[in-house]
């Protein structure tokens, strides 16, 4: 009698059905394999393409033109570009967290979903460094953040914040690409042999000649456990180091001790939304309901709930600290953040992060996949209004009445946020496009079978 | 045309992980386990060692930490010491966070291509690619494969061997096809 344990049982319930090795590079490699593209990727593109386009124009005009077309004005130096900034790289959070942090932990289900948040995390990264790019105005010498030997003997401050936010940002993206590229090669030689002519050797220079010995693996799998070991650290590190440009400074409301943690739960929340977005699109459009399962979304939505809390902590926490601090200025930047001229921004973010997230303590609402849709996109609303609240309301008033001004977007901050969607879309959809959106290898790890010891008897 | 070495075909990862066992007690030494995944507990049935990448890794991070903290250091207190909001020129505190960074992106460039280097990979043109069952191993298929370059190589006897140890699919690989 063989007696199967409870992480078989859950293991199945992550792969319903009578799947195999086989099923399961058919189910996947199907996608980029198909001969004719779903009508509803084609949809998804031209609508992606035109953002693009909206983003490549707006940009551009920003370039000719400066950063007076912006709505940013005297004392609210940073609008949405810095808003924009600090939200997208708070989405890509979540993709580190799926790949890096429950890899470590063992969590097997993430197998499901991590390519999929890792890609999410790559051009969520990108969209996030346009921002401080055309920010600095005089784009031809963004260079000069990096610290190249030059004639005017001209260095960074590396004891500013934002220097460190610079190279923090950088890091993050290039190990992020690796950390992608290193889970994507196995999946590429997959591709490779299946596929045929041009597209053949296409698939097959990426995959730099893999072969799938164990004595290959046997590298493979320390480098991976070794990227996921440095990611972990490097992901929270990010988002503190994002916090820091803030809470480094004197302005009221900005220079508290609770915003890196604060920060990296908002990240992790927010990312986790958009990964839910994402997921319930692609096993729509491309019927993977049997691999991205109602189990992944259930946790998902379990993680939602737990950064969701902490979030909704921090922002109790925040304001019993400025009224025990007795400082002022302190409590009005938080009194003015409730009741002041932009309160719906503030009641925004506390629907959308503290009270949306609280219906995920029951199951069913967990399961619900039109309830977890709409609350994932709340939760991403939720989250701009978070840094709208941060970056807006607390910079129009500081400390003297005579300097403060209220703060209004133009169309050009407008058009520059829709355009990265176009950005982030376009390059998404043609990932799903060519790319396997389910890790191939490791999906097949989930399957029982592919322990050794399965079907051993416990006689 | 020169041999590269024989492959067989198992049905699933026990069986390869037996075979693999069987296979390093009769002394070869020369031969690889081929999985779509990687198979835990495949490292000790093989004999395999293991991996040295570890301590590339660890070399790497500390020239990335090093290097952070002494470009910052040279920077600020030598290269052009400048007083910006009256703060020290070694202000060492404030270079942790790009030196940390530094660490970690070095450390990574180092997994990854210290992978490559010890999985001799990138290398597009192996034997193995011109059988032409092999290719399900990146699907559904479990190979092992045992080189001519292993002192114990006898061809008949290695075909005998892997028969006996359960292997189907017997092909004898040539570096041409």
């Amino acid at each position: 009698m063989s007696i199967k344990s409870k992480a078989l049982i859950r293991a199945e319930k992550l792969l319903p059905g009578n799947q195999d090795f086989t099923s399961i590079t058919n189910d996947i490699a199907g996608v980029p394999e198909q001969k004719r593209t779903p009508i509803q990727w084609w949809l998804l593109f031209g609508l992606s393409l035109s953002l693009l386009s909206i983003f490549v124009g707006s940009v551009g005009f920003l370039i000719w033109e400066g950063t007076g077309i912006w709505g940013i004005n005297n004392p609210v130096f940073w609008g949405w570009a810095i808003i924009n900034f600090v939200w997208w790289v708070g989405i890509g959070h979540a993709g580190t967290l799926i790949s890096a942090i429950l890899h470590l932990f063992r969590q097997n289900w993430r197998n499901a979903i991590n390519r999929f948040a890792e890609t999410m995390t790559l051009f969520a990264v990108i969209c996030a460094l346009v921002f401080p790019g055309i920010h600095v105005g005089r784009i031809w010498v963004a260079y000069w953040f990096l610290p190249l030997p030059n004639q005017m003997g001209m260095w960074p401050n590396m004891r500013s914040p934002l220097i460190w936010d610079f190279f923090a940002v950088f890091t993050y993206f290039t190990v992020s690409l690796l950390f992608w590229y290193t889970g994507l090669i196995p999946d590429l030689a997959t591709l490779r042999d299946r596929a045929k002519g041009l597209k053949k050797k296409v698939y097959g220079f990426f995959a730099l000649g893999w072969r799938g010995g164990n004595r290959q693996w046997q590298h493979y799998e320390l480098a991976y456990l070794v990227l996921a070991g440095i990611s972990t650290p490097l992901v929270l590190s990010v988002h503190s180091v994002v916090s820091s440009d803030f809470a480094t400074s004197v302005i009221p409301g900005w220079h508290t001790t609770i915003f890196p943690p604060y920060f990296v739960a908002g990240a992790i929340y927010s990312g986790f939304g958009m990964v839910m977005t994402l997921s319930i699109i692609a096993r729509k459009v491309y019927n993977l309901g049997h691999i991205i399962t109602v189990e992944h979304l259930d946790k998902m939505a379990q993680i939602m709930l737990l950064t969701g809390c902490m979030v909704g902590y921090a922002y109790s926490m925040e304001f019993f600290v400025a009224w025990y601090s007795g400082n002022p200025y302190e409590s009005f930047a938080f009194v003015n953040r409730a009741l002041g001229p932009y309160w719906w921004g503030y009641w925004a973010m506390i629907f959308c992060n503290v009270v949306v997230p609280q219906f995920f303590w029951f199951e069913k609402y967990r399961r619900h996949i039109p309830f977890l849709f709409i609350t994932s996109i709340l939760v991403n609303i939720g989250m701009w209004f978070e840094r709208f609240v941060i970056v807006v309301i607390t910079l129009h008033r500081d400390f003297m009445p005579g300097a403060w001004a209220m703060y209004n977007p133009t169309m050009w901050d407008v058009a520059i946020y829709l355009g990265t969607f176009g950005l982030f879309f376009t390059g998404f959809l043609l990932f799903l496009r060519f790319l396997p959106m389910v890790s191939i290898a490791e999906a097949k790890l989930v399957l029982p079978e592919s322990d050794p010891h399965h079907g051993d008897s416990h006689e | 045309m020169n041999k590269y070495g024989v492959i067989a075909k198992f049905d699933n990862p026990q069986s390869l992980v037996h075979a693999a066992e069987q296979v390093r007690n009769e002394g070869f030494t020369k031969f690889d386990c081929h999985s779509p995944f990687p198979i835990h507990g495949m490292d000790e049935a093989m004999g395999l060692k293991r991996s040295k990448l570890g301590y590339v890794i660890g070399v790497m991070g500390l020239t990335g930490a090093l290097f952070g903290f002494g470009l910052q250091t040279w920077i600020h207190s030598i290269e052009y010491p400048m007083n910006i909001s009256g703060k020290p020129y070694f202000a060492y505190p404030a270079y942790a966070i790009i030196t940390f960074e530094l660490m970690v992106l070095f450390s990574a460039f180092g997994a990854v291509f210290g992978m490559m280097f010890f999985n001799r990979i990138p290398r597009f043109h192996h034997p193995v690619f011109y059988s032409e069952k092999f290719s399900d191993v990146s699907s559904d298929a479990f190979y092992v494969s045992i080189e001519v370059d292993d002192p114990k190589y006898n061809e008949n006897n290695v075909i005998d061997f892997l028969k006996n140890i359960g292997g189907t699919e017997i092909e004898v690989l040539t570096d041409e096809s």
